[in-house]
């Protein structure tokens, strides 16, 4: 792209000279990624058609936020994510957020119900309910609802192989309370792809698990007009150890993928792509997230209208939600995590985020305590009621460095694209194993950088002096475990189980029929009180599970 | 960027170390044995890694099969206080006692001495730096009574 001149190359001339004369300190000027920075950025690091690509806020490419108004209009929606213990117990922290002024709740599930082993599988031995919280059958799914009104509130759902059938304990549990799929918000995270590239809870080989997903996404665009059926997450391939431009590259190809799946299986882009959205990592280096953030909403336009031909101006929109670096949390100093998760936050919110997570100080050492927590969304309200950094619309639109950072990540991101298409796309590129080991040489660089003391980690490589803070630590409660297994064992006794085994049966039958939509049989598993263990077990009958063969 | 490759010390036994890198439970949080297992290979031991969601009989066949001299256990999902114990009675109950046995992950201070207590050599929570676990290796499998 041509340079605009600035007609004043003698006083940049002026500048250089004046600049060489100081020694610079000695340490890499790189952001977290490796790029390299320049000391300083000009007019001329801008390109001729900057002025069209920065646009304005609500306007092809929105690189400057989705919406005309932003954060004048309304603040991001502030969703803590939680999960841990029984249904009954994640309960109560949902009543506990809510009453402190949380306007969206997060559900995390617990690794038995990742992988979808029930909570008395032997492989789920000493997991349920530690990370997350223990889901089985829908009658759990129905008491960790509990006392909140389904129809009003907006739910998300980090769940991703077994997505489907929690979908269907959703709708259940809602139904059951009289509450019809058309009236329930929300976010199921559902994005596979990145499972098997960074976060490894997968159930099925790569090619049903892209089946069962796109299954859900064409049911939920007729049934559910209110619900995002797929939050495709960057989050993980960045705390699996990414770049900001792996991170971003990767996602939005997952994205671009399910996009083309959709297209394949009939459906018109318009109908399905405004309820796509988007989940990003927001790590320490300031600038660089946010020039991620809004090198992303301008590619997704750009392919979404260009390469797609959506007509619709709402599906050229990324509209993404933001957690804080979990990876950039250290157990030494842990009051220091306050801090990162300050500048994380701050990098989402003028990133243009439509929601945000911030971690607790105490992630490092285990699952966050409720003062943690707390602390946790307090950092989100003084960003959005005092810093003032929500009074304008993309306040680093138009700063020199910003808009080289952005050009330089979107075209980082085009570089990948172009080695994924080479490959054969995502699928067969995860298949191939290429995200995982670009990510997997990337951490190891990083941990390297550490490591040699090149890269300062405070309290950990450096200012080391004064770890002595004792922080009180979330426990999980021992007897957690038994009794879920009761609980299981309860709903076994009261069900029907020729029913169960019956609608387990159709599953298995419509599984094997490339065509069948499995929503619907999941339903009417999920009406049986069937539980996920045994669903997704009768799925592995026909599909078989998945083992990676890891690349390090 | 500056490389700096984990060396080995001067006292390098010279057979090579082997060590089972393993992911017992169902954690996908890999990053960290990854890492382990790449600067343990660079610093000159053989590595095997298991790959994720192993059970701890799982486990505990390759470090026989593999024969290893050290296995380096990583877990981030909080069930270390149930997966260790079981491992480290199963490889008792297989006769192995010359193993060295290291945890990594995020660990609560409070359950390090416990961890201890049932055998294990060391463990190592979040920012160890990847050298000072290869010197712990390299020291104490040398430190073991001769196989």
């Amino acid at each position: 792209m041509e340079q605009i001149p600035t007609g004043d190359e003698s006083r940049t001339e002026a500048w250089r000279e004046a600049f060489e004369a100081t020694p610079e300190r000695d340490v890499p000027f790189t952001t977290l990624s490796g790029t390299p920075v320049e000391p300083l950025y000009t007019e001329d690091d801008l390109t001729a058609d900057s002025a069209e690509q920065i646009g304005l806020p609500g306007q092809y490419p929105f690189t400057r936020g989705v919406y005309p108004s932003m954060y004048r209009g309304r603040l991001w929606t502030m969703r803590q994510f939680a999960g841990f213990g029984s249904a009954e117990e994640t309960n109560e922290r949902f009543h506990y957020l809510l009453d402190h002024g949380q306007t969206g709740l997060s559900t995390a599930f617990d690794m038995p119900s990742l992988m979808g082993h029930d909570s008395d599988s032997p492989l789920s031995l000493g997991e349920v309910g530690r990370e997350g919280v223990a889901v089985d059958t829908v009658e759990d799914m129905t008491t960790l609802y509990k006392g909140i009104d389904l129809g009003e509130v907006s739910v998300s759902m980090t769940i991703n192989a077994p997505a489907a059938i929690m979908l269907a304990y959703y709708v259940v549990a809602a139904e059951r309370e009289g509450v019809p799929p058309q009236q329930l918000a929300g976010t199921i995270q559902a994005d596979i792809l990145k499972e098997y590239i960074a976060q490894k809870e997968w159930c099925f080989p790569i090619d049903p698990a892209m089946r069962i997903m796109g299954d859900m996404i064409e049911w939920c665009s007729q049934e559910m007009p209110r619900w995002h059926p797929v939050s495709i997450s960057g989050y993980h391939i960045r705390e699996a150890g990414s770049t900001a431009a792996q991170e971003l590259a990767f996602t939005l190809k997952d994205g671009l993928t399910y996009v083309e799946q959709a297209v394949e299986r009939g459906l018109d882009v318009d109908d399905f792509a405004p309820r796509l959205s988007f989940f990003f990592n927001a790590q320490i280096d300031f600038f660089e997230e946010i020039a991620k953030y809004r090198a992303a909403r301008r590619i997704w336009a750009r392919e979404l209208k260009e390469t797609f031909g959506a007509k619709n101006p709402k599906s050229w929109l990324m509209r993404f939600h933001t957690q804080t670096a979990g990876v950039s949390l250290t157990a030494q100093q842990p009051l220091n995590n306050v801090v990162r998760t300050a500048i994380e936050a701050l990098a989402g919110v003028l990133g243009g985020t439509q929601s945000l997570h911030t971690n607790s100080y105490d992630e490092a050492l285990a699952l966050p305590t409720e003062d943690a927590v707390r602390l946790a969304l307090r950092t989100q309200q003084i960003i959005a009621d005092e810093t003032g950094a929500a009074s304008t619309i993309d306040p680093l639109g138009g700063s020199y460095f910003v808009e080289a950072l952005t050009d330089k990540i979107e075209a980082e991101a085009y570089e990948y694209f172009k080695k994924i298409d080479e490959l054969g796309g995502m699928v067969a590129s995860v298949k191939a194993n290429y995200p995982q080991r670009e990510i997997a040489d990337a951490s190891y660089e990083l941990q390297r950088e550490i490591d040699s003391g090149r890269r300062v980690v405070v309290g950990v490589n450096a200012y080391v002096e004064g770890d002595d803070a004792q922080t009180s630590l979330h426990r999980s409660d021992p007897e957690m475990e038994r009794g879920q297994v009761d609980r299981l064992n309860a709903v076994r006794a009261g069900r029907d189980a020729g029913a169960v085994e019956a609608s387990l049966v159709k599953l298995r039958e419509a599984a094997a029929q490339e065509r069948a939509n499995l929503m619907p049989l999941l339903l009417d598993c999920t009406r049986t009180d069937a539980s996920e263990g045994e669903i997704v077990q009768a799925l592995q009958d026909v599909f078989g599970s998945y083992t990676e063969s890891p690349v390090f | 960027m500056p490389r700096t490759v984990p060396k080995m010390s001067a006292s390098s036994p010279t057979q090579k170390i082997r060590v089972v890198v393993a992911k017992p439970g169902l954690d996908g949080h890999d990053r960290g044995a990854k890492i382990i297992a790449r600067a343990l290979r660079d610093a000159g031991m053989e590595v095997i890694y298991t790959g994720l969601h192993q059970t701890p009989e799982q486990i505990v066949e390759t470090v026989v099969q593999e024969d290893a001299d050290a296995v380096g256990l990583s877990i981030l999902s909080g069930a270390h206080m149930t997966l260790v114990p079981k491992i480290v009675e199963m490889l008792r109950e297989q006769g192995i006692d010359d193993v060295v046995v290291t945890v990594g992950g995020t660990i609560p201070a409070d359950d390090i001495p416990q961890l201890k207590e049932l055998g294990v050599a060391a463990v190592f929570t979040p920012g160890a730096p990847t050298q000072e676990i290869i010197d712990f290796l390299i020291s104490a499998v040398g430190d073991r009574a001769p196989r």
